[in-house]
C-alpha cells in the first residue's frame, strides 16, 4: 500500500505517493524528477544525495520517503536564485573544484551547511565536516580550497 | 616551437562550458535520464567464487505480474572461438560474452547469470529472488601465487599458457607468458658492486567512480536500438554491443550521457548490452543501474600482484642492471596489463641491461579493468622502493640517485623506442629546488620521492568546428568530457579562431552525429582531440581568408588571419574584417563555413612525474599521516591549468589510497569481505593535507601547442613515495600494500623484538 505524502521541496509544496520502503533519495529522483541529487552508494557512505532536511544534513538514501510528511527538504535545485549562483557554486566553478561533477551537489549542499553554522571554518574544520563526501576525481584540494575562499569573502564583506 | 606564451586563451582558467549545470545538478548523468514506459532491470549474480550452473528455474519469476522480460547467456549469441578477436586486438569478446553473462560456469562472486526487467524495481527485485539456481560448487582461487601452482583449482581447462616454447602440455591459470630483454642483464649484473633485491605484494583496488554502472536502452521492431549510458566512448559501446549481439553498427545510436567518474574502469560493457537485450524481448525501454556491491564485485578493479625484482649498481650509483618477475592477477579472464607494467617500471630510469618477465594469471575475481595508468603502480612501487632502498645502502640521496640515472633525451627506453623531447630531469630538478624538499621533519616523520613514467597516446580523433551566422562557434567532437576537455576544447578552438573563448561552444554528440573517435582513456583526449579541433579550426580560418578574399576582391594569398580578423590590404588601404562580419555575409559568398578533422594522431609526448610525500608514523598503531605532498610533473603545455592541476592532485589522492587503505579483502569461501564505501576505504577529506603541484611545460612538438597527455601519470609515483616516506619516518619497509595500521604495526613491532 501507498503512503500519500505531503511535504516542502525547495520551499515549493509536493505531493506524492510512496511505497514504505522507499527512500527520501528514490522520491526525489524518480517521483519528483529532482535528479541533481545523486546516488553513489545506497548506505550513507559517500554523500553524493547529501539533502537539508528541516536544515539538517542528511543523507537522502538514509531517511524513508515515507518520513517527510509536512517536512521540508533542499536539495541543489534550490540553491542558485533564478540564475544567480550561491557563492559557493561561483567559487567551485573558478577553482576548478568539480572534475566529474558527480559528487558536486552533494559537497555544495554539505559546504553551506557548515557555513551555515561556521561562517570561520579552520581548513581542519572544512576537511572533517566534508569527511562524508567522497570524491575520487579531485583529491579534495581545490574543494577545500574553494569554501574557505567563500568563508574569507563573507567575512570580509560582513 | 617555444613556449614563449603570446597565447590569448591557452593556459589561461576559464569556467568550464558544462560547469553550470554541474553545480546545479542539472546536468545528466546516465542514472538521470529516463523514459515513459520504461522498465527496470536488475541482475542476477553468482554467490559463489566458482562453481558450476547445473539449472536455472525462472517459471516462478515469469509468473510475477509486471515482469516482462527475463535473459540468460542462451540469449546471447555464441561467438566462435576464431572470431573472438577483432583485427587480432583485444579485448577478446568471446570471454566478454561470458563474463556479461554466465554460460555454465560462474568463476567468481558476482559474477551475472541472468537479468529480469519488470515495471518497478521492486518488483523486478522480487522477480529475481524467485529464480531457482542449482550450483554445483568448485574449488577456487583468489590468490595470484597459489593459482599459479601446478595443482591449482583451474578456472577453465581449455586454456594454455601463451608465449611459452613449446606449447605446454598441461591447461595452467597462466594465461600467457611476457618477457621483455634490453642489453645482457648477465653481464650487468656482473659489473654491479651492490645489489638489492625483495618480493612485492599488491592487492586489487577499484578505481571507485562515484557514478554507478547505469544506462537506458530501446529497440524497435524495426532492429534501430538507441543506448543512453555513460561511458568513456560512446563509440567503444555501439561497437562491443554490435559485435556481443550481432547487430550492425549501424542499428546502434549510443548517447553520452555525462560520465561521473571512469579512471579507465568504464572503458568497456557492463549493462548495455544486457539492457538491449531485455528491451528487445520485452519490447519496452529498460533502464538498469548498479548498486555500489555491484560495482565493487563485478565491475573490474585494477590487478593485484606479485612481484620479485633485483637491482644491481656500481658504487657511484650507476645502475647497471634489473631483472624481475611481474605476476599479475587477471580475475576470471585473461587480460592483466602486466606487459604494460614490465614496460614501464623502470623508464624513468637510463638502464642498460634488464630482462622482466610478467605472468597474466586468471583468479576467481572479477575480471581486472583498465585503472588510470594500467598495470603501472604496482610496478612502479617496486621499481621504486628498490631505489630508495639502493639510495640507502650507498648513502646517497635518492633524488640524486635517481638523477644519475635519468632516462634522457635520446636514452634507449626499457620497452624498445629511444626518448626524443622528454622532461623528466626537470621534474626532478624541480622537486630540489622545491621548499618542500628541504622543509624540517620532526620525530616520526619522513620523506620520501618517487618518479613514474606513462606512454600517453594519441590515436583515432574526429572533430568539427562550426561557424554560426553570428560568428559564434560550435566545436564537435566525439569524446565524454571525464574531466574538464569540454573547456580545453573551447580554449584550443577560441585560440587558433581568435575569438572569445565565451563564444565557442563545445558539444558531445552522440555516434549517429559525428564521425568516430576513439573512447577517452590513455590521456590522449586534449592531446589528440585536441589536435583535431586545432586542425578543424585551421580549416575554418582557411575558409574565412577565402570568403573575406572573395569579398575584397583580392587574392587569397594576399589575406592573413591575426587575432579573429582577415587582414589584406585593398586597393593601397590596409583593411580588416571580423569573423564575425564574414561569418554575416556567408549566404553570398558560398554558403555555411565549416571546418573537420579526422586524424588519426601521431606523436604522443611520454610523461613523467615526481612526486614528494611526508608522512608521520603513529608507533603505537601504526596510523600513516600524510602531511605534505608535491606531485610535480611534465605536462607539456597545460591548456587550462587549473584541471591540469586537478589530475594531478586526484591521481596523487587515488595513489595514496591505493598505498595506505584500499583493498579487496576476501574470504576463505571466495568472498569479498568489504563491498562497500565504508569497508572499502578511499581517502576522504580529514586524511589529506593540501596537494601542492608544480606543472613543467617542457613541450611536446608534435602537438600544435605542446601538449603531453597528464592524466595518468599522476597516480604511479604515489605508491613509492608513500612507502619510502614511511620506511623513513619509522625505520621499518613494508613491501605489501596497502600500508593499513595493523600491517605496518605489526611490521614495527617484528623489528622492536629483534
Amino acid at each position: 500500500m501507498k503512503l500519500h505524502i505531503n511535504a516542502f521541496v525547495n520551499d515549493e509544496p509536493v505531493e506524492y505517493l510512496c511505497d514504505p520502503e522507499d527512500t527520501l533519495l528514490d522520491i526525489l529522483r524518480d517521483e519528483l524528477h529532482l535528479t541533481g541529487t545523486k546516488e553513489g552508494c545506497g548506505s550513507g557512505d559517500c554523500g553524493a544525495c547529501s539533502v537539508m532536511l528541516d536544515n539538517r544534513l542528511v543523507c537522502s538514501c538514509l531517511v524513508l520517503g515515507c518520513e517527510i510528511e509536512g517536512r521540508s527538504v533542499d536539495t541543489i535545485e534550490g540553491m542558485a536564485f533564478a540564475d544567480k549562483l550561491h557563492p559557493l557554486q561561483q567559487k567551485f566553478l573558478e577553482n576548478a573544484a568539480l572534475q566529474c561533477g558527480i559528487c558536486t551537489p552533494g559537497f555544495l549542499i554539505a559546504a553551506r551547511a557548515l557555513l551555515d553554522i561556521n561562517p570561520d571554518p579552520s581548513e581542519s574544520e572544512v576537511r572533517y565536516w566534508l569527511a562524508g563526501n567522497l570524491c575520487r576525481c579531485t583529491g579534495y584540494d581545490k574543494i577545500i580550497q574553494s569554501v574557505l575562499d567563500v568563508a574569507a569573502a563573507g567575512r570580509e564583506n560582513s | 616551437m617555444s613556449t614563449s606564451d603570446n597565447f590569448k586563451w591557452v593556459g589561461s582558467r576559464p569556467i568550464r562550458p558544462d560547469g553550470v549545470d554541474k553545480v546545479t545538478g542539472r546536468a545528466s548523468f546516465a542514472a538521470d535520464f529516463s523514459l515513459p514506459g520504461t522498465l527496470h532491470g536488475l541482475i542476477l549474480r553468482s554467490p559463489y567464487a566458482h562453481a558450476r550452473i547445473l539449472s536455472m528455474d525462472f517459471s516462478k519469476a515469469l509468473a510475477i505480474p509486471g515482469v516482462k522480460a527475463i535473459v540468460c547467456a542462451k540469449d546471447m549469441p555464441v561467438i566462435a572461438a576464431e572470431a573472438a578477436l577483432v583485427g587480432g586486438q583485444p579485448p577478446d569478446f568471446c570471454d566478454m560474452s561470458e563474463n556479461l553473462m554466465a554460460r555454465d560456469k560462474v568463476l567468481y562472486e558476482g559474477h551475472a547469470i541472468a537479468a529480469v526487467a519488470a515495471t518497478s524495481k521492486k518488483i523486478a527485485r522480487q522477480a529475481l529472488d524467485t529464480i531457482a539456481v542449482e550450483y554445483q560448487v568448485l574449488p577456487h582461487v583468489t590468490d595470484v601465487q597459489s593459482a599459479m601452482e601446478p595443482n591449482a583449482p583451474l578456472l577453465s581447462d581449455k586454456r594454455y599458457t601463451q608465449g611459452i616454447e613449446p606449447r605446454p602440455r598441461k591447461p595452467s591459470n597462466i594465461a600467457s607468458r611476457y618477457e621483455q630483454i634490453l642489453g645482457d642483464p648477465v653481464q650487468g649484473f656482473a659489473e654491479a658492486e651492490v645489489t638489492v633485491s625483495e618480493e612485492f605484494t599488491t592487492q586489487p583496488v577499484h578505481q571507485g567512480y562515484i557514478e554507478l554502472h547505469a544506462c537506458t536502452a530501446q529497440i524497435g521492431a524495426d532492429g534501430q536500438a538507441q543506448i543512453w549510458c555513460s561511458s568513456q566512448g560512446q563509440f567503444m559501446i555501439r561497437a562491443y554491443c554490435a559485435k556481443l549481439l550481432n547487430m550492425d553498427i549501424s542499428q546502434i545510436r549510443v548517447i553520452p550521457m555525462e560520465i561521473g567518474g571512469g579512471f579507465g574502469g568504464k572503458t568497456t560493457v557492463y549493462l548495455e548490452p544486457i539492457a538491449l537485450l531485455l528491451a528487445r524481448k520485452s519490447g519496452r525501454p529498460v533502464k538498469m543501474q548498479m548498486t555500489r556491491q555491484e560495482v565493487f564485485t563485478s565491475t573490474g578493479p585494477a590487478s593485484g600482484s606479485y612481484i620479485t625484482m633485483k637491482l644491481g649498481a656500481r658504487k657511484d650509483g650507476t645502475i647497471t642492471a634489473v631483472e624481475g618477475i611481474l605476476c599479475y592477477q587477471a580475475g576470471a579472464y585473461p587480460g592483466s596489463p602486466v606487459r604494460l607494467g614490465c614496460m614501464t617500471a623502470f623508464a624513468p630510469y637510463d638502464i642498460p641491461n634488464s630482462k622482466l618477465i610478467g605472468y597474466d594469471v586468471v583468479v576467481n575475481r572479477p575480471k581486472s579493468a583498465a585503472y588510470r595508468a594500467p598495470g603501472a603502480p604496482m610496478a612502479s612501487f617496486a621499481a621504486e622502493s628498490l631505489i630508495d632502498m639502493l639510495a640507502a645502502k650507498l648513502g646517497m640521496c635518492p633524488l640524486e640517485l635517481r638523477l644519475k640515472n635519468a632516462a634522457k633525451m635520446g636514452t634507449q627506453a626499457p620497452y624498445g623506442p629511444k626518448f626524443r623531447e622528454i622532461g623528466y630531469v626537470e621534474t626532478l630538478e624541480a622537486a630540489r629546488r622545491h621548499p618542500h624538499y628541504s622543509a624540517p621533519l620532526g620525530p616520526n616523520q619522513g620523506r620520501g620521492i618517487a618518479s613514474g613514467f606513462w606512454f600517453n597516446i594519441g590515436g583515432q580523433s574526429s572533430a568539427s568546428v562550426n561557424i554560426n551566422e553570428d560568428g559564434t562557434a560550435v566545436v564537435t567532437t566525439g569524446n565524454p568530457d571525464i574531466g574538464g576537455s569540454r573547456a580545453s576544447m573551447a580554449i584550443m578552438a577560441a585560440e587558433v579562431l581568435g575569438i572569445d573563448y565565451k563564444k565557442v561552444t563545445p558539444v558531445i554528440a552522440d555516434t549517429s552525429s559525428t564521425a568516430y573517435s576513439d573512447l577517452t582513456g590513455g590521456s590522449r583526449v586534449t592531446f589528440a582531440v585536441g589536435m583535431a579541433v586545432v586542425e578543424a579550426a585551421r580549416d575554418v580560418v582557411a575558409q574565412l581568408t577565402t570568403r573575406a578574399a572573395s569579398l575584397w576582391d583580392v587574392p587569397v594569398e594576399e589575406v592573413s588571419w591575426l587575432d579573429g580578423h582577415a587582414l589584406a590590404r585593398v586597393q593601397g588601404q590596409a583593411q580588416q574584417m571580423s569573423l564575425q562580419a564574414i561569418a554575416a555575409e556567408s549566404a553570398r559568398t558560398g554558403g555555411p563555413i565549416a571546418g573537420n578533422a579526422n586524424i588519426n594522431a601521431q606523436g604522443a609526448g611520454p610523461g613523467f612525474g615526481t612526486h614528494i610525500c611526508d608522512v608521520e608514523v603513529d608507533p603505537e598503531t601504526g596510523r600513516v599521516t600524510v602531511l605534505r605532498y608535491t606531485a610535480i610533473q611534465d605536462v607539456g603545455k597545460a591548456i587550462h591549468p587549473a584541471y591540469v592541476e586537478g589530475q594531478l592532485q586526484g591521481g596523487a589522492v587515488q595513489g595514496i589510497g591505493w598505498a595506505l587503505n584500499e583493498e579487496y579483502i576476501y574470504d576463505e569461501s571466495g568472498n569479498m569481505s568489504n563491498q562497500g564505501f565504508l569497508d572499502y576505504r578511499m581517502p576522504v577529506a580529514s586524511d589529506l593535507p593540501m596537494i601542492d603541484t608544480v606543472l613543467v611545460e617542457v613541450p611536446n612538438p608534435r602537438h600544435p601547442f605542446g601538449v603531453r597527455g597528464v592524466g595518468e601519470v599522476p597516480i604511479i609515483a604515489p605508491l613509492g613515495a608513500v612507502a619510502n616516506a614511511v620506511a623513513r619516518a619509522s625505520g621499518v619497509r613494508v613491501f605489501d600494500l596497502p600500508i593499513s595500521p595493523p600491517r605496518l604495526l605489526a611490521a614495527i613491532r617484528k623489528k622492536q623484538v629483534r
